[in-house]
């Protein structure tokens, strides 16, 4: 038997701890976890995105997002400054493979990441007629498939764009704030594998959270907040043309 | 009296009316999942499931509680930040059962240009290149060591 | 992409509801507007429309029966679909559907049918043989007691039944304006107005709908068209007409004049992908071309050969407007990115779950049921038979 690295790591003291670690496996849900005690929402640090599709990838490797659906996209904005009203946008595969080199010269370019905003007064949670989506306590937009008929009223509902019919399931589905990691401890997929630190999560309800100094010191805003959604996913630099 | 008799068959409708009523109600009690209504309107357990959804994408703490020597390569150089399963992608597998799942060897030729080609919508701050220019066709490990970049001189230690 | 213009955001390039959805408003609209007609002669009295008063009613309830099909078929999980009624979430505009519904058939429709012809279903079961005997013994509920008393009574409340019917035909399809017209991230729906203008688009095609069926049915038994009637039914068609027109046509102004950050967006669509079925079918020749001809019959004086044929080619033409109008509202509102940037496109399928061979099976299935339910409830006197009205009171 070879030595591997899992019993180098018993010959070293300061190993213990990992060990333990090793042998937990990956964090189950975490028995501290309230639910009344999180408030979730996502900050996007739209200056630092580069545009590298990994938020895009990762969401569809964590929650088997089926090809050509999107539970989170990337946009690329070309906005001339005499027609700041018509910016052009792309985002070939919702940026999953990055992006191709821009087709206009000049004008402003930048990256715009784009998830459910898991807004606290919700059109698609309103619309539904069975109660099939709903906020949970913490404040994120949920789908419970078991239970959802497929209407797809919801997917008329949200202004952003942000839900789809499963293709197998005939339900709805979105973004779900990775529920099933972040009630582990954990961030998002997304958010784990954003290498610059463009997306993070935050927890608007703990007191530490980074947010809010951070929500102090930037001009932050919402999309489309005339639409009044509440919603808790805040862009800092958003250029007035993104929709 | 009369009156009473000749309106019969409206109560008659009436009871089919209620009977439907009647009917209605107690399947209602019956059909409705057991934990509908526990926080708000919708089905309590609904929660729980979609919480217990198993992760793929370990987190870097998991990452570091083992590779800590990475860790410290990676606090010299510009990606201390970049977690690592930005890179290697999901890992919660080998996480799980580090003997026998191991990570796959990563294509640097491939990787790193996700995010350091040049593209005008980046962040001008943003160290990018064009890499056809860059690396004459090169992977990039040639000369980058990927967890602490910077060329220091001489190659890559 | 195939059929996407400029950008869409990436869940929106598949259109979420069907020509299906096109035609659940589309049938239930002719059943609101077929019923408030029936109910001008009961409430208002109206003799002159009598002769489509049984007709608009069975119409009303072939429409009814078949107006949720489309929707049933057109959910991702139709089986679910108890759920509306066991858990109907109350800030949902659609929860409410199946209660509005329910109480319509249940409480309006049929009640007001089965105490209309009452008299002709207890005559009917000891007259009939045979299975037929048995459905009109089940429907008498067991009470063959049609004194004269009795009768006052059934009269009596059938109005009652009548007047609450009214309120709620208005309810049930200006509900379904509701629910296009309150959703508010659709610029295209968003309107207060919606709910009004569903309401009299339905009144419009509804009296079309039975002033034809009136004179298709007359004209198949080979019997004389009450050309009074007719008249009536035509000015009325007219008159709504022209109330439905004004509204929709304030909807295009007020839209026009404020041109808020949606407008560029929907007008180069109107222009473009909508066209054909907006422009040229709805507003052309589907509202403006039966306007004008019914105008013509109450300006000028036709002979009743003219009268007839621009009655049937009016109706005709008010009916493919009004089904244009529910395409329009329906795909239309999906057409369109919600960023204003980009258009897809609607690709009907043909023999899929919600394809146009579906669409016309449900188009014609409420004509099936409207035949089956005039073979059981005739909704005119009979003149040969004699049965009906020598038949001696049941007592």
């Amino acid at each position: 038997m070879s030595i591997t690295r899992r019993h180098m790591l018993l010959l070293l003291p300061t190993a213990a701890i990992a060990w333990k670690h090793v042998l937990a496996g990956t964090p189950e849900a975490s028995p501290n976890y309230k639910m009344s005690e999180h408030w979730w929402g996502m900050l996007i640090d739209l200056p630092k995105c580069i545009g590298c599709g990994n938020c895009v990838r990762a969401c569809q490797a964590e929650n088997d997002v089926p090809d050509g659906y999107f539970r989170t996209w990337v946009e690329r904005y070309h906005v001339t400054d005499y027609d700041i009203e018509n910016p052009h946008v792309d985002s070939p595969d919702g940026g999953k493979k990055g992006f191709p080199p821009a087709k206009e010269e000049g004008g402003k370019n930048f990256f715009v990441p784009k998830l459910c905003n898991h807004c606290a007064d919700s059109p698609c949670t309103q619309v539904c007629p069975v109660g099939a989506t709903f906020i949970s306590p913490e404040g994120v937009v949920l789908v419970d498939k078991k239970y959802c008929l497929g209407c797809r009223y919801c997917v008329q509902a949200c202004p952003y764009g942000c839900r789809f019919i499963h293709p197998k399931t005939k339900t709805a589905e979105k973004c779900t704030l990775c529920y099933h990691r972040i009630t582990k401890g954990l961030t998002t997929a997304c958010c784990e594998s954003c290498p610059t630190g463009a997306r993070q999560l935050a927890d608007l309800k703990n007191p530490n959270d980074p947010i809010h100094e951070f929500m102090k010191t930037h001009s932050v805003q919402v999309l489309k907040p005339y639409m009044a959604t509440h919603s808790k996913v805040f862009y800092n630099g958003l250029d007035g043309s993104v929709r | 009296m009369n009156a009473f008799k000749d309106a019969g068959h409206l109560f008659r409708l009436a009871a089919v009316f209620l009977v439907g009523g009647l009917a209605f109600v107690g399947l209602r009690a019956f059909l409705v999942p057991k934990s509908f209504g526990e926080y708000g309107h919708y089905r309590g357990d609904a929660i729980a499931e979609i919480a217990s959804r198993p992760v793929n994408y370990a987190g870097h703490q998991a990452c570091e509680d083992c590779h800590a020597d990475v860790l410290e390569k990676k606090k010299s150089g510009k990606h201390v930040h970049v977690n690592c399963e930005a890179c290697h992608g999901p890992l919660a597998n080998h996480v799980d059962d580090p003997g026998s799942v191991q990570p796959a060897k990563l294509d640097t030729a491939v990787l790193c240009v996700r995010c350091h080609e040049a593209n005008i919508a980046k962040p001008k701050n943003f160290p990018q290149v064009a890499s056809a220019d860059n690396s004459t066709g090169l992977p990039c490990d040639t000369c980058h060591q990927p967890h602490s970049p910077a060329i220091i001189a001489g190659g890559t230690k | 992409m195939p059929g996407v213009e400029g950008f869409m955001y990436p869940n929106e390039v598949e259109l979420q509801w069907s020509v299906l959805i096109v035609l659940y408003p589309f049938l239930t609209g002719l059943v609101a507007g077929a019923f408030i007609l029936a109910s001008l002669e009961r409430v208002f009295q109206v003799q002159a429309v009598k002769p489509t008063y049984r007709l608009a009613l069975l119409t009303a309830l072939a429409f009814l029966l078949v107006a949720p099909l489309p929707l049933q078929l057109h959910l991702g999980h139709p089986e679910r679909s108890y759920e509306m009624y066991l858990t109907p979430h109350r800030t949902s505009a659609m929860a409410m559907f199946g209660f509005v519904y329910l109480w319509y058939l249940m409480a309006v429709l049929l009640l007001e049918i089965w105490l209309d012809y009452r008299r002709d279903i207890v005559v009917l079961s000891q007259s009939t043989t045979g299975g037929t005997r048995w459905i009109y013994r089940v429907l008498t509920l067991g009470s063959s007691n049609i004194s004269k008393h009795a009768l006052e009574i059934d009269e009596r409340v059938g109005w009652l039944a009548t007047l609450i019917g009214i309120p709620s035909a208005f309810l049930l399809h200006g509900y379904v304006g509701f629910i296009f017209g309150s959703v508010k991230a659709n610029p295209w729906w968003s309107s207060p107005l919606m709910p009004v203008v569903f309401l009299f688009s339905a009144m419009v095609s509804g009296i079309a709908l039975v002033m034809l069926l009136y004179m298709l049915l007359t004209w198949s038994r080979r019997e004389k068209i009450d050309m009074r009637c007719v008249d009536t039914v035509a000015s009325y068609l007219f008159y709504t007409f022209i109330i439905d027109f004004s509204l929709e046509m304030l909807d295009l102004i007020h839209r026009i004049y404020e041109a808020d950050e949606s407008f560029r967006s929907l007008d180069f669509m109107v222009h473009t992908k909508l066209y054909m079925s907006h422009i040229v079918i709805q507003i052309m020749l589907g509202t403006v071309t039966p306007i004008l001809l019914l105008a013509l019959t109450q300006v000028l004086r036709l002979g009743e050969m003219t009268r007839k044929r621009i009655y049937a080619v009016a109706g005709c033409l008010t009916l493919i407007g009004i089904f244009a109008m529910r395409w329009n509202v329906v795909i239309g509102g999906q057409l369109f990115s919600k960023s204003f940037l980009g258009y897809t496109t609607y690709k009907m399928g043909l023999i899929t779950r919600e394809g146009l061979l579906v669409a016309i099976a449900l188009t014609i299935l409420p004509f099936v049921i409207l035949w089956a339910l005039v073979k059981l409830l005739p909704p005119w006197p009979e003149k040969n038979s004699g049965s009906l009205p020598n038949a001696a009171p049941a007592r």
